[in-house]
This record gives C-alpha cells, sequence and structure tokens, in this order.
C-alpha cells in the first residue's frame, strides 16, 4: 500500500485512493466544489488544487490525483494557498453579490469557502455575466448567473437519477447549465439537486424566500412517505415544518430522499384535524375531547368482542398499534389488521415479509428479478441504488409485470404470474441466469401480493428463492418491497388477525353486512366508506382525509413530524422519528389517545409513559430493542403451494401516481403541481399566457 | 541550410501528383513490408534514436511517447489517433501535407500503428479542411485498393484501417484528450490525466495521440535512418521542421528547414525578409499564437528550435512565424489573440473559463489605454493565476501572449495609458 505524507503526517491508503481522500483519513481538510464522493470526478472546479512533490513544480487537483509511493502533498504550503485564492477570486468576478436575498445564503459552500480563500476586495472592473434562468419544474428554482459551474448537478442527473437531461451548452465564459428544452426535470429524486448545487444557483423553489438555515430548529427524524425509512432532517420554524433534508445512512438512503420526502409536508398545514369531531344528525360537529371519548363509550358499551374490528393504515406508527392491539384484546376483539389493501403475507414467519437482502445488500447481488413492483415510484431511493449497483456492470436484472422505465436497463420477462410460474417450473431461460448467480435477488412487489392469489405468488416466489439457491447461510435473496411506512411495523407488532379474527377483507365485508359494528380507521385512509355499511367508525389521524369523511368520531392524531415514534422499514430496521412540532390544536401522539380512551372505557392500559410503553412492544418482540439494526429474520416456507393460474391477469402497480398516495401528499398543494406536471404531462414551462 | 536530398515533404508546395502514382515516385510506400518486417520494437528504437519530438506544439519525445503504450495486446485493442484539428493561429503546415502529400501520413500511420499494435488509426482532421478530407480519404480508398492498407497491409501480415474523422471547428479539440472525447461523440473539453491515453484513451483503450507532421515524418526517418535525422539541426532538436512564415514579410511561405536554424535566416532566406528591411522589425511570434512574443533584439539571434525558444522565453510551439514590422499596434495584436482564447475555452475548468474573459476585457481596455498602469501588474498576475492551474494548457496558453507582451513591451503599454489620460486631461481643460 502506497505510503505518503501529507501536511506532514504520515499515512498509508489504499492504491487508487486520491489525494483529497487520503488527506480526508488523516483530517486534512481539502476546499472543493466540484468533487463529491457520491459521483464521478471531473475536477473543473480547481479549487483542491495542492503542491505535490514530486511532480511538475504546478499544483495538482487533489480530487483527481491517485496518491503514489513516498508522495509529499502539502495542502497549506504558499503555492496551494496562492492557487485557491486565484481560483476563489476567479468564481467571484462572475458571481453576483446577492447573498442578502439568496436563499443558500448561511449554508452556501462559496460564502463559507470564501470566507477563508477570499480576497478583501475585487480588482475585477469589468461587467459581469447575466445568465437566464432555466426552466426545471416546480420543485426546483434556478438563479443560473449565480452558477459556477461545478457541474455536481449535471452528473447526478445522469448517474444516479438516470435521466440524462441536463448538461451545459456554451464554450469558456458561455456555458450554460441547462436542459435545453425548458421541461421539468423528469426525476423522482430532482430535488437532490439543491442539495448537491454548491451555491444558490439551484434552491428549493416552494421553499423559497420562506426561512434562514439559522433560525431553524433541526430534528432529526424518519422518513414515512415509502416503506425505505428514509433518514431526515427536519427543519422547524415555530409550530412549522419549514423543510425537509435528506441525513446520511449509508445503509439505506445514502444521502439522498425522494421529491415526495422532501416536498410533501406543506400537506402537514392543510386539511388538518385540530379537534376531535362526532356525528350529530347526521354531521360532523367539534366536540371535546370528553365529548368524543364518551360517544365511543356509549357505542361500545356492551358490545360483544366479535363486532369490534380495527384496521391499521399506512401511516400508523408502531406504538400506537401496540396500544390499539391491546385495547381491541381489553374489548375481546381479535379482528385487527394492518393491511388496509390486503396484502398476503405471513406474519408467523418474518422473511416473508421482509427486504431480507437489505437496501445495501442490492450492491453485491449479481442477478435481479422484480416481480409486480415499480421501485422507482414505490421506493425512489431504492431505486437509484439498483440503477448504482447496474452501473457498476454485471447486474441481469428481469421484470415481470407493466414495463415501466425504471432508469435502467431490464428484460421484460412478462406480465403476470404465467411468467414467475415459468420460472419456478424452470422452463424459463431468466431462472438460469438466477440460477447462476452467486447472490441472486428476487423482489416482490406489494401490487404482486395484494391480489386474491396473492398467498401463490407468495409461495410461488418462495419456491423461485429456495430454487435458484437464493437463501443461503449468509445470503438472502427473498425480497418484499413494501410501500406503507406502518406495514412492517405492524405486522411485527402483531397488528394482525388473532384466534378467529377477520382480516381486512372479511372485516369490510362484516361490516357491509352488519355482523360488525363498530370499525375503528386507525390513519386507514384507503378503506372505501361506502363499503362499510352501517358501522361505526371510528376515524384517528391527522388529516380530513378518505376515513375522516366515513367517520362517526373523529380522534385527531399527529403527524410523523409530531410525535416520537417508532417505524420499521421494508428491511425490518427499527428507526425512530422524533417529535419536530407539536400536533396542532387539540391534537395528540397518537399512543396517549388510545391510553386515554382506555381509561374512559374501563379497560385502562398498563403504561402511563412512552417508555413504558417501548418496553411493552420489545417484550412482545424483540426487535424493537435494537434500533437501527438489521435482524436477520428466519428462513421458512410460507405462502400456497398451488401452482399460479396460467390465465391469471396481470399484475397491478400499487401506486398511479407518486405524488399523492397518502392523506398528507393529498393535502399538499405542491404535490398537486407535480402531478400536473408529471403525470398529466404539462412539463413544458409556462409562457405567462396559459391560464 | 537543409538540403535538397534531405527533405522529407518533397510535395509541400503542391507542384506534383498528390495521388498514389505521384508518390509512389517520391519514394513513399516503397517496400514499406521491409519496414514492417523490421518488427515493433525496432521501429520504435529507430524512431527514439532519431530524437524526434512531437510536432504539434508540447515537442514531447514521439518514440517515448510510443513506448508507453502497453507492450502486449490485452482485451482492449489499441488506436492511433492523428490530431490534424490544425487550429493554432498562424500555423497551415498540416494543411499543406495533408493536401499535397497524404499517402506520406497514411504510411506513417500504417508504421506507427503497426509499432504500437493498433489495428486502426483514426485520423481526427479540423473540419474546416474539405479539400484536405476529400484528398486523405481518395488517398485511403487509393492505398486500400493497392493493398497497401486493408487486410493484411502491404502483405505484411498485419490487418490495418485508417479512417477520417471530421471536426467541428474547435480549438480544444486540438487538445488530445478533448479530441478523443470528441471522437467519441462527446463535448470536446479536455479529460483529466492521469489517466493518460496510453492506458485509458479512446473508448476507454490504450491510444496514442499524434500531430500529422511526427506521423508524416515516419517512413523517411526509418527508411534513411534514425542518424541520418538525428544529424540533421541540433542535439535534442534534431531533424526537419516546417515552418510557417506569416505576417509583414515579403513572401509568406511554408518551408521546410533544420531545427535550430537562426530566426533571422530563416526569415531573410525563405520569406524574402522583413517589409522594409530587418531594422523596421517590432516582435515575432516565433510558434503560433500561444507563444510569448519576442522582441526585435532577442530575435535577432534566437535558433529556432524547442530548447533555444523556451530559453528565450518563449517556445517552437508549432513554429508558425508570425512577423510584425514597426507599423503594428501590438496590444491591439495581444488583445486580439485574448479574444480568440476568451472565445475557444471549454468553460470547464474555472480559471480558463473566467480568466479568459478578464484578461481579454483588460486587454481591451489596454489597447484603447483606458487602464492604469496599476493594471498592468494586476493583468500579469491574474494571466499567473490561470497558467499551471488548469486541466489542459489551454489556460497557460491564454496567459503567455499576455506575459510576454508585458514581459516585452511594457512601455508600448504604458505609453498608451499615458498618451490617453493626456488626452483626457486637455479635453478637460
Amino acid at each position: 500500500m502506497p505510503k505518503l505524507t501529507i501536511d506532514g503526517i504520515e499515512v498509508e491508503v489504499e492504491p487508487g485512493t486520491t489525494i483529497l481522500q487520503a488527506a480526508e483519513q488523516v483530517g486534512v481538510e481539502i476546499p472543493r466544489f466540484c468533487y463529491h464522493e457520491r459521483l464521478s470526478i471531473a475536477g473543473n472546479c480547481r479549487m483542491c488544487l495542492v503542491e505535490v512533490q514530486p511532480g511538475p513544480p504546478k499544483p495538482a487537483a487533489s480530487c483527481a490525483m491517485p496518491v503514489a509511493d513516498g508522495m509529499t502533498v502539502k495542502t497549506n504550503s504558499p503555492m496551494a494557498m496562492k492557487a485557491r485564492k486565484g481560483v476563489m477570486e476567479f468564481l467571484l468576478i462572475n458571481h453576483p453579490l446577492d447573498c442578502p436575498i439568496c436563499d443558500q445564503g448561511g449554508e452556501c459552500d462559496l460564502q463559507d469557502q470564501a470566507m477563508a480563500y477570499g480576497a478583501d476586495t475585487s480588482r475585477y472592473a469589468e461587467a459581469k455575466r447575466a445568465v437566464k434562468d432555466k426552466y426545471l419544474g416546480p420543485l426546483v428554482a434556478t438563479q443560473m448567473t449565480r452558477c459556477i459551474h461545478c457541474t455536481r448537478c449535471i452528473r447526478f442527473a445522469q448517474e444516479v437519477a438516470g435521466v440524462p437531461e441536463l448538461g451545459a451548452t456554451g464554450r469558456g465564459e458561455h456555458m450554460e447549465v441547462t436542459n435545453y428544452v425548458e421541461k421539468a426535470l423528469h426525476s423522482e429524486l430532482s430535488g437532490n439537486v439543491v442539495d448537491l448545487c454548491p451555491v444558490g444557483a439551484l434552491t428549493n423553489k416552494p421553499y423559497a424566500f420562506n426561512a434562514r438555515p439559522w433560525e431553524l430548529k433541526k430534528t432529526e427524524s424518519v422518513d414515512v412517505f415509502d416503506a425505505v425509512g428514509s433518514n431526515i432532517r427536519v427543519d422547524s420554524r415555530g409550530p412549522q415544518v419549514m423543510r425537509v433534508l435528506p441525513r446520511v445512512n449509508d445503509d439505506v438512503n445514502e444521502e439522498w430522499i425522494s421529491d415526495k420526502t422532501r416536498q410533501a409536508v406543506d400537506g402537514l398545514l392543510r386539511q388538518r384535524l385540530d379537534r376531535p369531531y362526532v356525528r350529530k344528525d347526521g354531521k360532523l360537529k367539534p366536540a371535546t375531547w370528553k365529548e368524543a371519548f364518551e360517544a365511543i363509550a356509549a357505542k361500545l358499551n356492551g358490545l360483544s368482542g366479535d363486532k369490534i374490528a380495527a384496521i391499521a393504515g399506512d401511516l400508523a406508527d408502531v406504538e400506537s398499534m401496540a396500544a390499539l392491539k391491546d385495547l381491541m384484546t381489553g374489548l375481546g376483539s381479535t379482528s385487527i389488521d394492518c393491511r388496509q389493501d390486503g396484502m398476503k403475507v405471513d406474519p408467523a414467519v418474518r422473511a416473508s415479509y421482509l427486504f431480507n437482502s437489505t437496501v445495501a445488500g442490492i450492491e453485491e447481488a449479481d442477478a435481479l428479478l422484480i416481480v409486480g413492483a415499480n421501485p422507482r415510484w414505490e421506493a425512489a431511493v431504492m431505486n437509484a441504488r439498483i440503477r448504482k449497483r447496474y452501473l457498476m456492470g454485471g447486474l441481469k436484472i428481469g421484470l415481470i409485470g407493466q414495463n415501466v422505465d425504471l432508469t435502467y436497463k431490464v428484460d421484460h420477462l412478462g406480465t403476470g404470474p404465467a411468467t414467475l410460474q415459468e420460472l419456478v417450473d424452470g422452463k424459463h431461460s431468466f431462472a438460469e441466469v438466477l440460477k447462476g448467480a452467486k447472490r441472486p435477488m428476487i423482489i416482490v412487489g406489494t401490487g404482486a401480493l395484494m391480489r386474491d392469489d396473492g398467498f401463490q405468488v407468495l409461495g410461488a416466489a418462495r419456491k423461485l428463492a429456495d430454487a435458484v439457491g437464493a437463501v443461503t447461510e449468509d445470503w438472502n435473496g427473498f425480497n418484499v418491497l413494501h410501500t406503507a411506512a406502518g406495514r412492517v411495523g405492524g405486522l411485527d407488532v402483531g397488528f394482525v388477525p388473532g384466534e378467529g379474527g377477520r382480516d381486512t377483507h372479511a372485516i369490510v365485508e362484516g361490516a357491509a353486512k352488519g355482523d360488525i359494528e363498530v370499525v375503528w380507521l386507525h390513519h386507514a385512509d384507503e378503506i372505501a366508506g361506502e363499503r362499510l355499511g352501517k358501522a361505526f367508525v371510528i376515524y384517528q389521524g391527522h388529516h380530513g382525509d378518505r376515513g375522516a369523511h366515513r367517520a362517526d368520531v373523529i380522534l385527531p392524531g399527529a403527524a410523523y413530524t409530531e410525535k416520537n415514534a417508532t417505524w420499521v422499514n421494508t428491511e425490518g430496521r427499527v428507526q425512530r422519528g422524533r417529535l419536530a412540532v407539536f400536533p396542532p390544536g387539540e391534537a395528540r401522539e397518537d399512543w396517549t389517545i388510545i391510553r386515554a380512551l382506555s381509561e374512559v372505557l374501563g379497560k385502562t392500559l398498563p403504561y402511563n409513559t412512552l417508555a413504558q410503553l417501548r418496553d411493552r412492544m420489545t417484550a412482545a418482540n424483540g426487535v424493537f430493542g435494537r434500533i437501527d439494526e438489521i435482524v436477520p429474520a428466519e428462513w421458512a416456507t410460507f405462502g400456497d403451494d398451488t401452482p399460479l393460474s396460467a390465465d391469471a391477469k396481470a399484475f397491478a402497480l400499487p401506486i398511479e401516481n407518486f405524488y399523492m398516495t397518502d392523506s398528507i401528499s393529498r393535502a399538499s398543494l405542491i404535490m398537486a403541481e407535480c402531478t400536473d406536471v408529471y403525470i398529466n404531462g404539462n412539463d413544458e414551462k409556462k409562457t405567462g399566457t396559459d391560464d | 541550410m537543409l538540403r535538397d536530398q534531405d527533405r522529407i515533404f518533397t510535395n509541400l508546395y503542391g507542384f506534383h501528383d498528390w495521388r498514389l502514382a505521384g508518390a509512389r515516385k517520391r519514394g513513399d510506400w516503397d517496400n514499406t513490408k521491409a519496414l514492417l518486417e523490421r518488427g515493433r520494437e525496432a521501429i520504435i528504437k529507430e524512431v527514439q534514436d532519431s530524437g524526434l519530438r512531437g510536432r504539434g506544439g508540447a515537442g514531447f519525445p514521439t518514440g517515448l511517447k510510443w513506448s508507453f503504450m502497453p507492450k502486449e495486446v490485452g482485451e482492449r485493442p489499441h488506436y492511433l489517433v492523428v490530431n490534424a484539428d490544425e487550429g493554432e493561429p498562424g500555423t497551415c503546415k498540416d494543411r499543406d501535407m495533408m493536401r499535397h502529400d497524404p499517402h506520406k501520413l497514411i504510411e506513417g500511420c500504417l508504421l506507427a500503428s503497426f509499432a504500437m499494435g493498433a489495428h486502426a488509426a483514426y485520423i481526427y482532421i479540423r473540419g474546416e479542411f474539405v479539400q484536405e478530407a476529400l484528398n486523405l480519404e481518395y488517398a485511403i480508398a487509393e492505398a486500400r485498393e493497392a493493398g497497401l492498407i486493408g487486410p493484411n497491409a502491404c502483405g505484411s501480415g498485419w490487418d490495418f484501417e485508417c479512417y477520417v474523422h471530421r471536426g467541428a471547428g474547435a480549438y480544444i479539440c486540438g487538445e488530445e484528450t478533448a479530441l478523443i472525447q470528441s471522437l467519441e461523440g462527446k463535448k470536446g473539453q479536455p479529460r483529466l490525466k492521469p489517466p493518460f491515453p496510453a492506458g485509458v484513451g479512446v473508448w476507454g483503450c490504450p491510444t496514442t495521440v499524434n500531430n500529422v507532421e511526427s506521423i508524416a515524418v515516419v517512413p523517411t526517418i526509418l527508411r534513411r535512418g534514425g542518424e541520418w535525422f538525428a544529424n540533421l539541426g541540433r542535439p535534442k532538436n534534431t531533424g526537419t521542421k516546417v515552418f510557417c512564415i506569416s505576417g509583414h514579410v515579403n513572401n509568406p511561405c511554408n518551408v521546410e528547414e533544420e531545427m535550430g536554424i537562426p530566426l533571422k535566416e530563416l526569415i531573410e532566406k525563405h520569406a524574402g525578409g522583413v517589409r522594409g528591411g530587418w531594422d523596421n522589425l517590432l516582435a515575432i511570434i516565433p510558434g503560433g499564437s500561444s507563444v510569448p512574443v519576442l522582441d526585435k533584439a532577442t530575435a535577432d539571434d534566437v535558433l529556432m528550435d524547442f530548447d533555444s525558444l523556451r530559453d528565450a522565453g518563449s517556445g517552437l510551439g508549432t513554429a508558425a512565424v508570425m512577423v510584425m514590422d514597426k507599423s503594428t499596434d501590438i496590444v491591439k495584436v495581444i488583445a486580439r489573440l485574448s479574444r480568440f482564447y476568451m472565445h475557444e475555452s471549454c468553460g470547464q475548468c474555472t480559471p480558463c473559463r473566467e480568466g479568459s474573459g478578464w484578461l481579454w476585457r483588460v486587454m481591451e481596455r489596454m489597447a484603447r489605454g483606458d487602464a492604469t498602469v496599476e493594471e498592468i501588474d494586476m493583468l500579469f498576475d491574474v494571466s499567473k493565476q490561470i497558467e499551471g492551474h488548469t486541466i489542459c494548457a489551454l489556460g497557460d496558453a491564454a496567459a503567455w501572449p499576455v506575459q510576454g507582451l508585458i514581459r516585452r513591451f511594457r512601455p508600448a503599454m504604458e505609453q498608451k495609458i499615458l498618451e490617453r489620460n493626456r488626452a483626457a486631461a486637455g479635453a478637460a481643460a
């Protein structure tokens, strides 16, 4: 391994390491603009110049220069400092002095580094360059005069997002970063270019001029708009969430988040349930907590447990599901289900519903079969990981289901269960690809499992995994890709039908027939209200969405930014979300509502604090005690072994509109605009004469 | 002075037939098979012995460059790329070679490719060279027809193809890695080095990029021996060189001469002398627009080769000699060159993108005298901030003319400033 000296510190590093990376290992920071560890090396900003000996008598770009044995690097020599000051001067001559009105102010790399390397006065007396702004869609605002041409956004779009829509036109000082056609950037990850931009050329459009970074309270939390569990930072001011940014977690989201995660938070301000409601004379009327609890108590009084049921939705946290389960048990009901879409998995076998290979494990896979899923929409950040693996080369990808553009090349094997059965029977050539792979991966989407033959699909996928050797001692290639943040948590906490209990389908059927008299919709918004017949509906949630419209009593809960809650992502990784702002009005953290109600019902739950509740969760399932860890699931037999019917209908996808999947994003104006632009195809820049 | 029998480019002026029949009469393609039979190592050795230095401007030893190619051809094929994107202002040598002597280049391509294990050579020709590209393509077709190139070239058993690729008019595509990018169909912007093209070049394969002249002289060197070539010129600056003399001379011309010929002799003998006599000389740019300008005192006795001109604070570059007599406004000349570099900067890296425009704007003011004397020092400092800080050498090329001007003609710049200030003061009074 090459040994070199950086600023007098000797260090031995892996061959192929660049000087900049080696310097980071010994804690020497080298300034940079264009270099980004998750993008290819461009070497164009020239800010990272250092003095290298032996070598030509000129500074070298440390981001691109590989280390060599015996090298002596000086990062602070007069030559290096002079070079950096020169580069900084060049960057600033055509950069506008509009920091006071620039949204990047306070978190701008150029601003920060100008403090260290900038001159106190300008020697540039000529006219400055002005560049026309570009249209990149509803999420990214552009002020291209500020651009320093680092090309990070271009490389991100090309490499990570897989939409080669950005580039540079023109030469020399006329070079402009642009998409040329004035159309929105067609990526679910487009917002990340805002984070990547080291200056204020690309900024967060919905957040424009709303806040300064130093005014914001930063809360580390977890995203709930899909089941990936991206790590986020919630920036809030007073009672309002101002924006969401990604946090680095190499095991989950690296440092990307999807546009929905980033931009749907304006939905937290609209359609909120900020007080309890009780239906009187057919109309929902504002009520006090006492009135709401009494209305529930009056209905439940003397009602046998088999007439009561609860369905937990996609945004339900583990704590409140645990409490609700305990309450339902107290009421004598076993009819509870956390799968409002009717997805078929085996709650008794954890491996049957987890993304067992883990997100980071995608990078080790060498063959991939996707069944009934569109990862680009169902888990946009994870899709970027698949693309990353694809770009490394040597990954063959097969797709059964709708043939959508996933930003990487796939073999479209078929559309329905028949093709999957062929693979199971070894009659399809792709079975050989999986068999020949060292670490084959099978991803089964919700769309393939929420059908009537879902158990057969599950069984077929399990058989295929066994047949191709996808499950070995150190590798489990069977994966279920969930779309709901609350799903795995619900399954882990046992929010599934107990002895003699009904599942979602049976609950709805029972309610329609009148066998079920009380249905508790816990954050569940995807159950069509008219199907519940005359049942008394208790809705607990945070938005006046579909579930609330059908409710007889509304218990206003907290959204994910307003509570300390546990979430389990599709890999089975237990993560903690944290309270950033308080719930609005009378709304309360969800588990406390259930705990308070239990007292009114005379079934007092045995915990008074969040810690006690969490202890109970851990006692019920050990995984809840292992935060941020992957607990490998035991492999077993699950699913229905009956062969799939050759003429079963094609797999449908669970998401019809990426931008509107839940009560928060449906309430978001920004997501409505995204729907118009990306789903309805109005992706060209408005001219000003459009209405 | 070069003897006629030592000339390599015997049809530089196009007096004779440029086609295969004419080329054969001049000795091209004469038993090329025998040259190939000497083997790869021997060819590279011969070129190394000749002391040939790259004719594209930088003057890197050609044989040494070839030796950087992997010895064995691995999974990735090797390529030879000929840089015929002749765009350096003042330079027009490759153009005449390709127009009047295309077979020298094609034969050179075969020999060089063979020496480096390449089965294909790409000639990246400047798009504006329409007739030259047509002649080259004609000559390639002729050579292929005659079995000189193509499968089993010259009966040697070596398969060789030669392709002409037209550029689209960017100065930067004459930089070898930008040329490679452009050849691959990408935007012409230089790549980072390392990796060097000999390791990772066209389509990621080992590649050598050589100037037209460097390749075209190879067949003659092999025929007459490296020693013959090395005995011409001066030590480390051997052989013959085609000089392009333009500007205020009585007879602007291209001429092949020995390396190390005194500049004054070159101009007086071949270009009919400076307009109005040698004493009317103001300045000479000796190697194309990117090298620093020489004043008369230096031009009086400087020798035309890489090392002498480097010692004189300039460079041989492409050996494009631009002569300016005393009627020239030298500040305006350099301002025009600065505009060229501002226009041709690719925009990839910061110092050149931002700095070349800054230099040009200040130079425009300098040409009008609309500046202060202190700004001359600032200009020099800014040019130093560009030089050596960029990915490719275009940054240096933009800085050097300005540096040369300040070094040699600072009084002319100050004079302009003073005159303008005086005029302004007069107007105010």
